[in-house]
């Protein structure tokens, strides 16, 4: 839009739209022009995103319960922060989803990395088990959740038996046992989502140019220095792009687990936008549940700023 | 002549629209979806050849039902014109205005509470408790029975094995700590070349359904919500030493004789478990032992049912629902003639003939009623000595406060007994303070 002979913003809006509409145009700058193109979605933004927000804060300082329409709201300060931030199960369940997301995440990326190099590799049938591998990730957690609580059937479920056909265990109750059920969610999420980290992986290995590796052949470089020099760095972006999405998905994580253990045995798989649920709207204590909203929010947009910089530093 | 046909065609007109006016209403009810809902489903068909009304019938799942139908009336919806609550929604659907209150219409139209079993009309009806306002019709009895295999408790070797360990007759269990022991004789014995377990008990973590279950055996042993009632005193009875005795015992029944990956069970995983032959015993609602005693498998001689064991006192933890009209319904007029229809006796005998629990005295009241069924006996002498959960406005909250404290401690094994009593109370304490009743 610079030159003398390019028209002004204004005038092209005014050109392409209604002459009585038109008229009003001319008469505004490009920078008013702009903002009324872009004020509708800016009123939108603010509407479903900033206000609820904003909502949500005001609501963690009162006892609101939005079950109770007619019941005075009083502010009552600090109370819900100091309740939720003074409670071990509150810390039970950060603690929970914490274990959730560290161990989704190494595996996730391990595996989703080893699969991506495997499949990169280009044999025969690569295209086949690229598709075989994506399957998981298409299914509804819901549905995910449902099925593979008849595969952890301690009983008759296949998992109890594939385990029992390498180690004599006997009957493994993966999601009514304390010890194994945080590992049970675990496993069914990398068996769900490790086929996303593997396609972002795939992206990242397909755009390195194959000329590198032949430069590093010439330098009679072996296949760790190759991996460690160039393949890494290079779809390093990639993977901490795949695990900031996956980070963030799985902090907020509820379907899946929900169907698979409803949070038990007690509450050792009750992650925390579980509980936050069930404050929010089982047992409607709409005040106490935004402030745990709220601190999740800190918490989760405190985590990916720092993860962000740290992506964009690796990127340049 | 001409008048005369006009008048004759404009008649017949004014009549077709009349039956086009009933054919076009129509009413929506809520409940859980489960064996009676089907029984009132074919009843209602009744309703519908007699008023021209349509029914329409909204059924969810038991571990959804309180979810989405609470939410349903907070929000004023109006999916529903007559909704079977839970016994404990009656404090909130009162208080919050969500029920119609009945009164009125049971003065003007002549239906009278005593003609209702008085523990029923007592948890389904009033709000304040005992008080004579009436915010539902009682619609399904119900408490929390036992199934137990009738044909392994007969057959000989089997008796045999059982004296010869215990010293005394299989029979069926009249105390908590008989039923446990019956329950570990069977626990891993094999029987027609399948192992076998001891009972199937309520575990269930996301509704309410380990509550249920542990307060069979803590109402028994005595247990009591507050020491005064209309209070909320609740120490010393909500962790008095004999609540802390159930609880421990009914761990001790979990962890000793519920089949494997019995941890997150209700009441069809309860079903499933009996009927697949898995389990001796199993716990749940009279509401299924219709189906159970037909069933093709475990129906017949094969299964026999008996009332929630007493232990220091006879008890068992109500169930069941009464029907309300909802508040935000446009059509209140018709929801309130399917209750008048509801109540009459004869409809009352039909509902029970059909595997719904009639609470009418005419029907439960009948000297021929507890030999109609092989579990109406018991039935009745479980609504003998019923007692329910908090049925305050805010109940969800106290329930989900017992689900994780219980569970926790139960199939997680958090803790002691004592302590998650404990816990208990500091929880509902902040619930009563927050709803102003403290």
């Amino acid at each position: 839009m610079s030159g003398g002979a390019m028209e002004s913003v204004a005038d092209a809006a005014a050109r392409a739209t209604p002459k009585r509409v038109a008229g009003r145009l001319r008469g505004l700058s490009d920078r008013a022009i702009a903002w009324l193109f872009i004020s509708p979605t800016i009123v939108l933004l603010l509407a479903i995103n900033i206000f609820p927000l904003l909502w949500t804060v005001y609501l963690s300082f009162t006892n609101y319960r939005a079950n109770q329409p007619g019941r005075e709201v009083k502010w009552i300060g600090t109370r819900n922060y100091e309740r939720l931030l003074g409670s071990e199960d509150v810390w039970g369940y950060m603690q929970a989803t914490a274990h959730f997301l560290v161990w989704t995440m190494v595996l996730q990326v391990i595996i989703g990395l080893g699969l991506a190099l495997l499949i990169n590799r280009g044999f025969r049938t690569s295209g086949f088990w690229t598709t075989v591998i994506l399957i998981p990730m298409m299914l509804s957690p819901a549905v995910v959740g449902t099925f593979w609580t008849y595969l952890y059937q301690p009983q008759t479920g296949i998992f109890s038996y594939i385990i029992n056909t390498f180690v004599e265990v006997g009957a493994l109750n993966m999601i009514g046992s304390v010890s194994l059920a945080p590992w049970a969610i675990v496993i069914v999420d990398t068996w769900m989502w490790t086929p996303y980290i593997m396609l972002l992986c795939l992206a990242g290995l397909r755009s390195i140019p194959p000329y590198l590796y032949e430069a590093a052949e010439i330098d009679r470089a072996n296949a760790l220095q190759k991996f460690w020099y160039i393949t890494l760095p290079r779809i390093l972006p990639f993977l901490m792009l795949a695990v900031l999405f996956r980070g963030i998905e799985n902090f907020k994580m509820f379907d899946m687990v929900v169907e698979l253990t409803s949070g038990g045995p007690g509450s050792t798989t009750e992650l925390a936008s579980i509980n936050l649920k069930r404050e929010a709207f089982e047992k409607w204590r709409t005040g106490y549940a935004s402030a745990f909203a709220v601190i999740l929010f800190v918490t989760v947009f405190g985590l990916a700023s720092i993860y962000v910089k740290a992506l964009n530093r690796v990127r340049s | 002549m001409r008048k005369i046909g006009t008048f004759v065609a404009t008649a017949l007109l004014a009549a077709g629209a009349g039956a086009a006016n009933a054919q076009d209403k129509e009413l929506t009810l809520c409940w859980a979806a489960w064996d009676p809902a089907n029984a009132l489903v074919e009843l209602s068909k009744d309703f519908t050849a007699q008023t021209g009304i349509k029914m329409n019938f909204e059924f969810v799942p038991w571990t959804n039902f309180a979810d989405r139908m609470l939410n349903e009336l907070n929000s004023g919806g109006k999916l529903c014109d007559l909704m079977i609550g839970d016994s404990q929604w009656i404090g909130g659907g009162a208080t919050y205005g969500h029920y119609v209150k009945l009164n009125d219409f049971f003065d003007a139209e002549g239906i009278s509470m005593d003609d209702f079993l008085p523990a029923t009309v007592y948890a389904y009806s009033t709000w304040p408790k005992g008080t004579p306002n009436y915010y539902a019709l009682p619609a399904m009895g119900d408490a929390l029975g036992w199934v137990y295999r009738k044909d392994w408790f007969e057959r000989p070797e089997i008796r045999e094995a059982f004296k010869a360990e215990y010293g005394r007759d299989l029979e069926v269990p009249t105390t908590w700590v008989e039923l446990k022991e019956i329950a570990e004789f069977f626990q891993g014995r094999e029987i027609d070349g399948e192992t076998r377990y001891g009972a199937a008990i309520y575990t269930e973590r996301g509704s309410e359904g380990i509550t249920m279950g542990v307060t069979a055996a803590l109402y028994p042993w005595g247990f009591k919500y507050v020491n005064t009632p209309g209070e909320y005193d609740m120490e010393g009875a909500v962790n008095s030493p004999e609540a802390v005795e159930a609880l421990e015992f009914y761990k001790s029944l979990y962890d000793c004789c519920t089949p494997p990956g019995h941890s997150d069970a209700y009441m069809v995983a309860n079903l499933d478990a009996y009927k697949s032959g898995q389990v001796a015993m199993q716990m749940n609602w009279f509401a299924f032992f219709p189906g159970i005693a037909k069933d093709e498998v475990v129906g017949g001689d094969v299964s026999g049912f008996f009332v929630n064991p007493g232990q220091n006192i006879e008890a068992s933890t109500l169930g069941g629902q009464g029907i309300s009209v909802v508040a935000y319904s446009d059509k209140q007029d018709e929801a309130l003639q399917y209750i008048k229809w509801f109540a009459q006796p004869d409809v009352q005998a039909k509902w029970w003939e059909l595997g719904g629990y009639a609470v009418h005295v005419d029907v439960a009241g009948a000297p021929d009623f507890p030999d109609s069924t092989p579990f109406a006996g018991e039935f009745l002498k479980a609504m003998d000595g019923v007692q329910d959960f908090w049925q305050e406005p805010i109940y969800a909250e106290l329930m989900l406060a017992m689900q994780k404290r219980i569970h926790d401690y139960v199939v997680a094994g958090d803790g002691t007994a004592k302590e998650a009593l404990d816990k208990l109370i500091e929880d509902w304490t902040i619930s009563f303070e927050d709803d102003g009743k403290l």
